[in-house]
C-alpha cells in the first residue's frame, strides 16, 4: 500500500486515533473532576434524588475503564437509561441526557447543528473569496500605495475580535441605517431568501476576521512564488504579468490557502460560539453557552464532542486536499 | 550565562536566528520600523496604565465599583443623566448604564485584567511549548511519538470551545482572572508553539555545537538548557509577541460571553455584553471598550510583526514588509517592464538590492 491510497489511508486511520484520545482526554476531565460528579453533572437544581440517578447511570462506582466503556457503548450502540419511573432508550449516537431539560443530548445537537453549519460553511465562502481576492490584489500592486492600504485593513482585521465587528455591523446596519432587520434565524427549507438575508450579518462578521489572514497569507506566499527563478525566466519568454499572477503565483498559493482553512476552520467554530451569541443564532455555539451557564455537564460534553469530531475531521480533509494541490507531501 | 558566550555558541547556526548576541542589534531593527515603534509606545502607554490604574482613578476621584444610582435615570431604565452618557468633570468617560459606575475607572481597571491575563497565559503557554517542544525533539523515538500525538491533538482543539467548556466545571471560589489565564493557556497556544520548537529543535541537534555537547557526555538537560534555549530564543520569542494580541481577544470573548472575568471585576470584553441596548442612550459605554480592545490588540500584533521583522531580517527582505520594502518592490517591479532591454533588468536588480542591504546595514 502506498503512493496516494496509501496515504490518504494513513491519514484517515490518524484521524481516527484523534479523535478517540480526543474523546478519552475529555471524558477524563470532565467525568473524573475532584468532587461531587453526579451533583456537578446534574447541575446545581438537583434534587438528591435526581443526583442518585445520575450517579447510577454514570456507572460511579465502577472503575474509570468501565465507566469509559459505558461512555463508549453508548456512542456506539445506544443506552438503556432509567428515569426513577420508565426506562427510556437511547440509540445509536448516544451523548447521554441533559438533566436540565430532560432532553437527549443527541437530539438537542441535531436541532442545532443546520444553524451552526449554515454559519460557518457560508461565512467559509466569503471569507475564501475575500481573503484570497485581497491577497492577490496586494500581490498584484505590490509597492504601491493601494497595496499599503490593503495592508493595513488586513492587519485592522486581524486585530479586530469577532464580536466588536459584528456588534458594529450590527448596530450601523440594522439600528441606524436600518438597511435589515435584527437577525433572526429562518430555515433554509422554509425560505432561501429569507436565509441568506437574514445571516448576511453574521456571516459577514464572521468572515471578516478570518478574511484577513487569508489575505496576509496568500500575499506572502504569492510575494514568494514571485521572487523565484523560473518566475523571471517566464518574464524573460515575455510572459504577461496577469498571467504571471493567475496561472503561477496563485497556483503557489493554493496548497496553503487549504492547510490555512484547515485551522480557521477550528477558530471559526469558536467564532461561531460568538456570532450565535451576539445575533441570537439558536444554533450549537449559542446552546454550548448556555450549557456552561446552567452547568449542563451531558451537554457540555456532547458538544465539545462533536464539535472536536468536526475539526478533526475538517483537518484530514484538508490533509488530503493538500496533498491533492501538492502531490510532494505523499511521498514524506 | 553571559552574552558572549551565547554568541560564541550560535555563531555556528546559520538556520537560528542569532538570540541574545543581536540583542543590541534587534533594538536597532525595531527601531528602524516606524510603525513598529509607535506600536511599542502604544503599548507601553497601555501598560503604565494598567500598573497606574489606582493612581489614575485616585485622580478622578472615582473607583470601578460604586454604584451611583443618583447619575442614573431609573425611570428611563437607567439611562445615564447628562450628554454622552453623563460625561462630564467628576465623570470623565461619563458613567455605566444601570448601575452608574464611572467608565473611566472601569476602563483603566479594565487594562490591568487584560493585560495580565494575557501575559500570564503567554507565560504558561511558552514555558509549556518549549518544554515539550525540546523533549519530544531531544527525547527518544518513543516519546517523540507520544508527546506529538498529545500536541496534534491539542493543534486540532477549538480553543472558545474547550475553554468555554472547562469554564462550567470549576468551583466558583477560584480567583476567576487567574482562572481564565490558566484556562486560555492550557487549551491554545502552547500545542502550536510546541510543534514550532520541535521542528527548531530537530534542525539544531543536527549542528555541530549541539552535536559536541551532546557527544561530549553532557546530559540531555544541560544540553537543551545551555545548547538550545539560546538558539530556540528568537523564534520563540516571535512566537510570544504574537501570543500575546490573541490571548488578549480570547479573554474579552469569553468575557463577553459571561463566562470569562466575572463582575464585578471589569474587563473590557464583560462591558461589551449588553453595550448593544445601550449604544444610543449611552454610546461611550460601547465605543469606549470596543476601541480600547482594537487599539490594544492592533498595536500587539504590529509590535509582534515588529518583533518578527527584527529577528529575523530575512523573512522581512523577503516579503518587502519593514525596512526598505517600497523601494525594493518598485525596483522589483520595475524589472520586467525593462525587460527589452537585457542588461537594464540585472542592473536594477542589483542596485534595489545593494539599497537594500544598505539600509538593512544601517537598521
Amino acid at each position: 500500500m502506498n503512493g496516494f491510497t496509501g496515504f490518504v489511508l494513513r491519514r484517515v486511520i490518524g484521524a481516527v486515533v484523534t479523535l478517540f484520545a480526543l474523546s478519552v482526554i475529555i471524558y477524563v476531565v470532565f467525568y473524573v473532576t475532584p468532587g461531587n460528579v453526579a451533583q456537578i453533572t446534574c447541575g446545581p437544581r438537583c434534587s438528591p434524588a435526581q443526583v442518585h440517578q445520575v450517579a447510577q447511570q454514570l456507572h460511579l462506582d465502577d472503575p474509570l475503564y468501565v465507566r469509559y466503556w459505558h461512555f463508549l457503548q453508548g456512542l456506539f450502540v445506544g443506552q438503556d437509561f432509567s428515569t426513577g419511573t420508565s426506562v427510556e432508550h437511547c440509540s445509536a449516537p448516544c451523548l447521554g441526557q441533559s438533566y436540565q431539560s430532560d432532553q437527549q443530548v443527541t437530539s438537542i445537537i441535531l436541532a442545532k447543528l443546520p444553524v451552526s453549519f449554515s454559519l460557518v460553511l457560508g461565512a467559509m465562502v466569503i471569507w475564501l473569496v475575500l481573503g484570497v481576492g485581497t491577497g492577490v490584489l496586494s500581490a498584484w500592486r505590490r509597492g504601491r500605495f493601494s497595496e499599503r492600504v490593503l495592508t493595513a485593513i488586513t492587519l485592522a482585521g486581524t486585530a479586530t475580535p469577532v464580536f466588536v465587528i459584528g456588534l458594529i455591523l450590527m448596530i450601523v446596519v440594522c439600528g441606524e441605517l436600518q438597511l435589515l432587520p435584527f437577525p433572526e434565524y429562518v430555515n433554509f427549507t422554509d425560505d432561501p431568501e429569507q436565509w441568506a438575508w437574514n445571516l448576511l450579518l453574521p456571516w459577514l462578521s464572521l468572515a471578516l476576521v478570518e478574511a484577513a489572514g487569508f489575505a496576509r497569507l496568500t500575499r506572502a506566499s504569492m510575494l514568494e512564488t514571485l521572487a523565484e527563478d523560473h518566475i523571471r525566466t517566464f518574464r524573460a519568454y515575455g510572459v504577461g504579468e496577469r498571467a504571471i499572477i493567475a496561472r503561477h503565483a496563485l497556483r503557489g498559493a493554493t496548497a496553503s490557502v487549504i492547510a490555512l482553512n484547515a485551522v480557521t476552520f477550528g477558530s471559526a467554530v469558536g467564532g461561531a460560539v460568538l456570532t450565535e451569541t451576539l445575533f441570537g443564532l439558536p444554533g450549537i455555539g449559542q446552546e454550548l453557552v448556555h450549557a456552561v451557564k446552567v452547568v449542563d455537564l451531558p451537554v457540555v460534553v456532547g458538544m465539545v464532542l462533536v464539535i472536536g469530531f468536526f475539526v478533526v475531521l475538517a483537518n484530514a480533509v484538508a490533509d488530503v486536499l493538500y496533498a491533492v494541490a501538492d502531490r510532494r507531501v505523499v511521498l514524506v | 550565562m553571559s552574552e558572549a558566550l551565547v554568541a560564541v555558541e550560535t555563531a555556528g547556526a546559520d538556520t537560528a536566528a542569532p538570540a541574545a548576541s543581536g540583542a543590541r542589534q534587534f533594538w536597532r531593527r525595531l527601531r528602524a520600523q516606524r510603525a513598529a515603534l509607535v506600536a511599542a509606545a502604544v503599548v507601553a502607554l497601555l501598560v503604565l496604565i494598567a500598573l497606574g490604574a489606582p493612581l489614575l482613578t485616585a485622580l478622578e476621584g472615582q473607583d470601578p465599583t460604586t454604584y451611583h444610582p443618583s447619575l442614573i435615570d431609573s425611570a428611563r431604565g437607567g439611562v445615564p443623566i447628562g450628554s454622552f452618557g453623563g460625561i462630564g468633570a467628576d465623570h470623565w468617560l461619563g458613567v455605566e448604564p444601570q448601575t452608574g459606575r464611572d467608565m473611566f475607572a472601569r476602563l483603566v481597571y479594565g487594562a490591568r485584567v487584560s493585560l495580565g491575563v494575557a501575559l500570564a497565559a503567554t507565560a504558561v503557554q511558552v514555558v509549556l511549548g518549549v518544554a515539550m517542544g525540546v523533549a519530544s525533539g531531544l527525547g527518544s523515538r518513543w516519546a517523540d511519538l507520544v508527546l506529538s500525538r498529545i500536541t496534534d491533538i491539542f493543534v486540532s482543539m477549538p480553543l472558545m470551545v474547550m475553554a468555554l467548556a472547562l469554564l462550567a466545571i470549576v468551583p466558583d471560589g477560584f480567583p476567576r482572572p487567574v482562572l481564565v489565564a490558566l484556562i486560555i493557556s492550557l487549551v491554545s497556544g502552547w500545542s502550536t508553539t510546541a510543534k514550532m520548537v520541535r521542528a527548531q529543535t530537530l534542525t539544531l541537534k543536527n549542528l555541530d555545537y549541539v552535536a559536541a555537547s551532546r557527544l561530549s557526555g553532557w546530559s540531555t538537560w544541560r544540553t537543551a538548557v545551555r545548547e538550545l534555549l539560546p538558539g530556540l530564543a528568537a523564534p520563540v520569542i516571535t512566537y510570544a509577541a504574537l501570543l500575546i494580541p490573541s490571548n488578549i481577544s480570547a479573554e474579552a470573548a469569553l468575557s463577553f460571553l459571561g463566562v470569562g472575568v466575572k463582575p464585578p471585576t471589569p474587563s473590557w470584553g464583560q462591558m461589551l455584553t449588553s453595550a448593544d441596548v445601550w449604544y444610543q442612550a449611552a454610546p461611550q459605554y460601547l465605543l469606549l471598550p470596543a476601541a480600547a480592545l482594537f487599539v490594544t490588540v492592533f498595536a500587539l500584533t504590529v509590535l509582534g510583526d515588529g518583533v518578527r521583522v527584527a529577528l529575523d531580517p530575512r523573512a522581512a527582505s523577503r516579503l518587502r514588509i519593514g525596512t526598505g520594502r517600497r523601494r525594493e518592490a518598485r525596483a522589483d517591479k520595475a524589472a520586467p517592464k525593462a525587460g527589452t532591454a537585457a542588461t537594464a533588468t540585472p542592473a536594477t536588480a542589483t542596485s534595489a538590492n545593494v539599497t537594500a542591504a544598505k539600509k538593512e546595514d544601517r537598521a
